[in-house]
């Protein structure tokens, strides 16, 4: 039997018009021995639930940029919520003004990337959360 | 009500989780397929392979959505490559294919192939028996990137869909060996591109020369798409029920069947020998045989020889 693979689906909501920021991540974890899914721009609450339900990940990287984070991110809480996905570890990164950060972690989102983190700080935040032992 | 249950009553929560107890191979994987067993084969599973960039995804994002409007129900399965260095992948068949994730009639799931070469994951043939038993009517599994050699698709999938595109380099080059023998179906994608006729022609020309099928066999067609703007995709359905058809009605399906029953049983039983063997192989004998190997003392057959010597049922 083969040991289960962490599966990450990095999830861009709403109306940016690049992705630059969500491959670089996507990648990184990739490299770090994830299994990533990556499923481009421009995705509602609804379609990246369904697509953490359909690939049963065990964490969801949501990346923004537009702004729209505290509009979208409830909802998406909300449709992992009705899908019943609340073991699924939901983090965040793009630009997120810090003083947002309070209220998201009241959502329930695990933690928030803002600019400037490392993609080795993604990293070992997801093994942390994954480790084994 | 357990795993099982729930599958069988198309509970789309609980075929998400039994994948990834199929994809791990879990012990109690092993238990639910034997459960689920008899519930599958009810599915037409349809493989879609060729080069990388040939537009598989998209291609099965328009078949998907065509057959959603002929009230079927389809499920994916997208194979992508696991990285050899870190064992990590990235999934991205999906991107093509979102418009469907709100579809309730449609189930994608990203496989990523751990290490299995040939297109597939070694646990896409599970993966697609789940998915037939939850009740979905058409599976369509697409493959990794595939070049000459990566030909398992034919053995999982009824009807094999061979997918090219023109300004890939020597269209003809790429599906010479392998891929050419296993299509019921070849499809020249980007066909809004130059080259595209080109392409088809040289299809239908070495199609003419291979001892293809006569009489009342299968002739593969070579049909042309635009899979982004949808365009030819009414015509490959049509091929595909017409083979579909075809299988049940020339007897072709049950000894595909058969085929592919023998194919799992033997890897079964391969894979439960060495099991067995393995836990009962002398540890000290195990290590002395590796140095022996490593001291180019004995050949790895000759070892594996002298290990099963000491089990006199395994006698040749």
């Amino acid at each position: 039997m083969s040991e289960p693979k962490v599966r990450i689906l990095i999830a861009k909501p709403g109306l940016d018009g690049h992705d630059r920021g969500a491959k670089v991540v996507a990648r990184a974890l990739r490299d770090a021995g994830f299994e990533v899914i990556y499923t481009g721009l421009r995705q509602t609450p609804e379609m990246i639930a369904e697509a953490a339900l359909q690939e049963d990940v065990d964490a969801v990287g949501l990346s923004i940029l537009s702004g729209a984070h505290m509009t979208l991110f409830p909802k998406i809480m909300q449709e992992l919520r009705r899908r019943e996905l609340e073991k699924v570890v939901v983090f965040a990164g793009g630009i997120i003004p810090d003083e947002d950060v309070p209220a998201l972690e009241a959502l329930g989102i695990a933690k928030v990337f803002g600019p400037g983190s490392s993609t080795q700080d993604i990293i070992q935040f997801v093994r942390q959360r994954f480790s084994t032992d | 009500m357990d795993l099982v249950q729930q599958v069988l009553m198309g509970n789309r929560r609980a075929t998400a989780r039994m994948l990834s107890l199929v994809e791990s191979n879990s012990p109690q994987a092993r238990q639910a397929l034997a459960a689920l067993y008899p519930h599958t084969g009810r599915a037409h599973i349809v493989g879609i392979t060729g080069p990388p960039g040939s537009g598989k995804s998209t291609l099965a994002f328009a078949a998907a959505k065509a057959l959603r409007a002929g009230g079927q129900t389809v499920g994916i399965v997208a194979v992508d490559p696991s990285s050899p260095f870190s064992g990590g992948a990235l999934l991205g068949d999906r991107i093509r294919m979102q418009e469907l994730s709100r579809d309730e009639g449609v189930f994608i799931r990203s496989m990523a192939s751990r290490g299995h070469y040939g297109g597939l994951a070694l646990a896409t043939g599970d993966a697609v028996k789940v998915l037939d038993a939850s009740g979905l009517q058409v599976i369509l599994v697409e493959t990794v990137g595939a070049g000459q050699g990566e030909v398992e698709i034919a053995r999982q999938a009824h009807t094999t869909i061979v997918v090219e595109a023109p300004g890939l380099g020597d269209e003809i080059q790429a599906i010479k060996a392998g891929l050419f023998e296993i299509a019921d179906i070849f499809v020249v994608n980007k066909a809004d591109r130059v080259g595209a006729d080109a392409a088809v022609a040289a299809l239908k020309s070495m199609l003419s020369l291979s001892d293809a099928p006569t009489g009342d066999g299968w002739k593969p067609p070579v049909l042309k798409t635009v899979a982004t703007r949808e365009e030819g995709i009414s015509a490959l359905l049509d091929a595909m029920t017409a083979h579909w058809a075809y299988l049940q009605g020339s007897g072709e399906r049950q000894l595909r069947d058969r085929r592919r029953g023998e194919e799992e049983l033997r890897r079964a039983l391969g894979a439960e020998l060495l099991q067995r063997t393995l836990v009962r192989v002398d540890a000290q004998l195990w290590e002395g045989l590796l140095e022996e190997i490593a001291q180019r003392q004995i050949d790895p057959h000759a070892a594996a020889e002298r290990l099963l010597e000491s089990y006199p049922m395994l006698e040749r």
